[in-house]
């Protein structure tokens, strides 16, 4: 299975980069653009053909290195 | 007293500090190579600065996983000083080791500058030597030294007196224009609940000759040596 990990600098976490992009489209005339937060994306594959396993496994890896509790979160999607 | 120095595969401030403690303050000195699982008779500990692992995932990520790791965190548990700088803060963030996280910038660029930054306390074994309120002059060189602590965990360092140095004017003064990466509170760096892991950002050991610009880190690295040759005086006596 393929899992994929999104993950995100935690609301109360100022994001330099988000706001440096945010500005740069701003100057480029994109006002609608209220905000940017940056983040990162991971593509797992995963031996296990099972859901519950395979997001079970991506947790755990998230925990343990792809993200950091003290200032991100993360979401999960398994297909 | 002998330093050891880890040596992550990315690090580059590793020969400095082994330069530093070595040559300008006598000392024994060893590289340490971050798959060894000994720590060779070491009475203090450096994580140098650097770029462990390019800085991949986030700074010191992955090099917190680095087998030596598990005897830094063992040394440490054990009251053993353990200095991070840099490179070497981080990973020791990344190992819980220190509390809190590092963020980019708020200029979101690389800083490399001299800076002033404020010995907060002198309780450490890496401050000992120094004079609360003494403003030393260092060098930085980082894109992610922007600290970050939830107001929780940074009322407790407050509280407990756990930030060591911070960013200040050449006067002790701590101003926002003093600041070079947006870190809460001004802090350059700060020790553990029992102060033997110290962790900062500016670079003492590119600052210990004066023709290099400054003489100012030394006092960071002397003052493990007194706090070794204190400790062994005591147990002596």
């Amino acid at each position: 299975m393929r899992a994929r990990v999104f993950v995100t600098l935690k609301p109360s976490v100022f994001d330099p980069q988000g706001k440096t992009i945010a500005d740069a489209l701003h100057s480029l005339g994109y006002g609608g653009v209220e905000d940017v937060r940056q983040g990162k994306y991971f593509e797992l594959d995963l031996a296990t053909a099972e859901a519950a396993q395979a997001k079970k496994l991506a947790a755990e890896v998230a925990d343990k290195l792809l993200a950091n509790p003290v200032i991100e979160s993360y979401r999960i999607e398994v297909e | 007293m002998k330093f050891g120095v880890v040596v992550f595969p990315g690090s580059n401030c590793d020969h400095d500090a082994y330069h530093a403690t070595k040559h300008v303050l006598g000392q024994d000195a060893e590289f340490l190579w971050h798959k060894d699982t000994d720590l060779k008779g070491s009475d203090v500990l450096i994580l140098p600065g650097g770029f462990s692992y390019g800085d991949y995932l986030r700074t010191g990520a992955i090099a917190r996983f680095s087998p030596i790791m598990r005897d830094v965190q063992a040394f440490a548990a054990r009251g053993g000083p353990v200095l991070g700088i840099c490179n070497g803060f981080q990973i020791l963030l990344e190992a819980g080791l220190l509390p809190g996280a590092m963020l980019r910038n708020r200029s979101v660029k690389f800083v490399c500058a001299h800076v002033n930054i404020r010995v907060e306390q002198t309780d450490t074994p890496f401050t000992c030597a120094a004079r609360k309120g003494q403003v030393l002059r260092i060098p930085i060189a980082h894109g992610e030294g922007n600290y970050f602590a939830t107001p929780d965990v940074l009322a407790k360092l407050e509280a407990n007196r756990q930030v060591i140095f911070r960013y200040t004017t050449p006067y002790g003064e701590m101003t926002d224009d003093a600041n070079p990466n947006g870190s809460v509170n001004n802090i350059a760096g700060l020790c553990n609940d029992a102060r033997n892991v110290v962790g900062l950002m500016p670079h003492p050991e590119r600052a210990c000759e004066s023709a290099l610009g400054s003489a100012d880190g030394l006092v960071i690295l002397e003052s493990a040596v007194q706090s070794i040759r204190d400790r062994v005086l005591v147990a002596r006596a």
